[in-house]
């Protein structure tokens, strides 16, 4: 007599740990989204944050599991058992698909905590690591430390994008498919990863000892010679000084990517290969920095070529506009060979 | 018999409360906890209280919610150390900010040929996207802050530069020159030296304390980017 009551009383408080349990997942109420906001984050990793979310989950999971096997000794004909069977039906819908999400926010999570040690950096490191960066070393005899760390390349790539877009802005750039912020981002992080990729390949063909992160590091620390010259030569627009630091500093740090990469190859053939690629795209990664989105100095340039042109030189051509992303290049190498021509027919 | 006469018991109370369908059976006594039935009103009552918000009317609900924004306005423009931002984060106030200010970025013109200025979705990706690295960079460095509360205070510390560029367009109604880039460049400056000042109040406390410069440099990049974006923006 009191059995059917027990185990309608038992659907009832099967369903009561189940939805209590779920309720205590979800903050600010009736949502099946896991908020990460409120997983106690004040240790330093995470990781024992969710196991025990995970272990909460298993519990509740094995709660439910109880619970459905007991109502399904109960009442399982009639009305009453269909509907009860419903609402629990949707319950265990809704159940999946906060654990689905709760995976993949721990999935997420643990991506994030793949990249901490990289960021695991003092001030004081990175301003040496900065300094650094622009001296070459003398000691090629044995491989040189480099530090695998991806803050600083970070930042100074990130810096690079807003120098980038200081110069475009400066100078009128038109962009005819893209966006300013499209382009210079994609310049910059395109420069930095693919070239990254293509001298780890190289680096892997060579026998040299490098780790994909380190080539990273030591190309994104080699932009800081990059941010000096751009930072100065956007705002000082003198044709001559970009020459003289193009040479000076670009010539620096990648004097010093240079000395770092030979210190780890051995072979004259593989040192010559994988040292003459990274300072050729180093180097003429700059000069398209520079010449692409920079246009005042084509200003400059038309008023040093004038009407004293004498009739009988060589011309020089025309270079196709191959480069992408702007129809400056183009007409910015033409005007550049021009006025070399004609300094050089003048002296 | 007693389930025979439970079962017409069953069909006849109504079907949502098998708990009842016992009750005719059951002779009361002490041992009978009766809690269990003085739970279900309390039940409903919290689904009153659920029922509370969902029923009043859409006029109550906005200006709740607009008066929490505004009130964090008020925390940004004055910055204190507070925890108003951080402890009741949202992301209205950023929302409203963004769109407001990529409304106003937008060049009017439509013809290719000017087509330098940011478009609406530029401006919003920029500012979305680098709030969320800024808010990833700031937790791998060991910070203390949840995600979404930095994305709040990094867009609700917005709200000067928004400032900015609605002096700037007014300023920009008058006759172009050097003192109008002048004043435009000083009112910039200004709204983001205090953009860097109230984002760093709060975010502050949030990292170890001899790495706060290395999670502040990014959020100087990041108001950089948007201000240079208004000082640049010249109508057509």
């Amino acid at each position: 007599m009191a059995t059917p009551a027990a185990p309608a009383g038992g659907a009832r408080s099967g369903a009561g740990p189940e939805w209590g349990g779920f309720e205590e997942n979800i903050q600010g109420g009736g949502s099946a989204v896991i908020d990460m906001e409120n997983m106690d984050d004040t240790s330093g990793s995470s990781f024992e944050d969710m196991g025990e979310l995970h272990q909460r989950l298993r519990e509740e999971e094995v709660d439910a599991e109880a619970a459905a096997a007991d109502d399904e000794d109960g009442e399982f004909l009639g009305m009453k058992g269909f509907k009860g069977q419903l609402s629990r039906q949707v319950a265990d819908q809704m159940w999946q698909a906060g654990k689905r999400q709760a995976s993949r926010a721990f999935s997420l999570y643990a991506n994030i905590d793949i990249l901490r040690p990289y960021f695991d950096v003092e001030p004081a490191q990175v301003r040496s690591r900065l300094l650094e960066s622009m001296i070459p070393i003398k000691m090629v005899n044995f491989p040189q430390k480099i530090a695998g760390e991806l803050y600083g390349p970070l930042m100074l790539v990130f810096t690079l994008v807003a120098i980038l877009l200081h110069g475009m802005k400066t100078s009128d750039t038109i962009i005819r498919e893209g966006t300013l912020m499209g382009t210079a981002i994609g310049t910059c992080f395109g420069y930095w990863l693919g070239v990254s990729s293509f001298i780890y390949f190289l680096a892997y063909l060579c026998n040299a000892q490098i780790t994909m992160l380190q080539m990273l590091a030591l190309l994104g620390y080699g932009l800081f010679g990059h941010c000096i010259v751009l930072f100065i030569t956007y705002n000082i627009h003198l044709h001559a000084l970009f020459y003289l630091f193009w040479l000076l500093l670009g010539g620096l740090s990648t004097l010093r990517m240079v000395a770092v990469l030979v210190s780890r190859t051995v072979g004259p053939t593989q040192r010559l290969l994988l040292c003459g690629t990274l300072a050729a795209l180093h180097m003429l990664f700059l000069l398209y920095l520079h010449f692409a989105y920079h246009k005042v100095v084509e200003g400059i340039l038309d008023t040093l070529e004038g009407p004293n042109v004498p009739p009988m030189q060589r011309v020089p051509r025309d270079i196709p506009g191959v480069l992408p992303a702007a129809r400056l290049p183009a007409t910015m190498l033409n005007a550049t060979a021009k006025a070399l021509a004609v300094s050089l027919q003048s002296h | 018999m007693a389930e025979a006469a439970e079962s017409p018991g069953d069909r006849e109370t109504a079907s949502p409360r098998p708990l009842f369908a016992g009750l005719s059976d059951i002779s009361i006594s002490q041992d009978i906890p009766i809690e269990g039935e003085i739970t279900i009103p309390m039940r409903s009552r919290s689904r009153e209280f659920d029922s509370s918000t969902l029923n009043e009317s859409v006029q109550n609900t906005i200006m709740r919610d607009l008066k929490a924004v505004g009130k964090k306005f008020m925390h940004v423009l004055y910055p204190r150390k507070s925890n108003t931002l951080l402890r009741d984060w949202d992301l209205w106030g950023p929302l409203i900010l963004c769109v407001t200010l990529a409304l106003m970025l937008q060049r009017g013109s439509v013809d290719g040929d000017k087509d330098g200025g940011p478009q609406f979705a530029e401006v919003f990706v920029i500012v979305w996207f680098g709030a969320v690295t800024i808010t990833l960079n700031s937790k791998l460095l060991g910070g203390n802050i949840s995600f979404f509360q930095s994305l709040c205070v990094l867009g609700y510390c917005i709200l000067p530069l928004t400032v900015a560029m609605l002096i700037c367009r007014l300023v920009l109604l008058a006759e172009p020159g050097p003192v109008n880039f002048m004043v435009r460049l000083f009112v910039v400056v200004v709204m983001f030296a205090w953009s860097i000042a109230a984002s760093t109040a709060f975010l502050a406390d949030s990292q170890p304390p001899n790495r706060k410069a290395l999670a502040v440099y990014p959020v100087f990049l990041f108001y950089f980017v948007i201000s240079w974006m208004i000082l640049t923006f010249t109508p057509q």
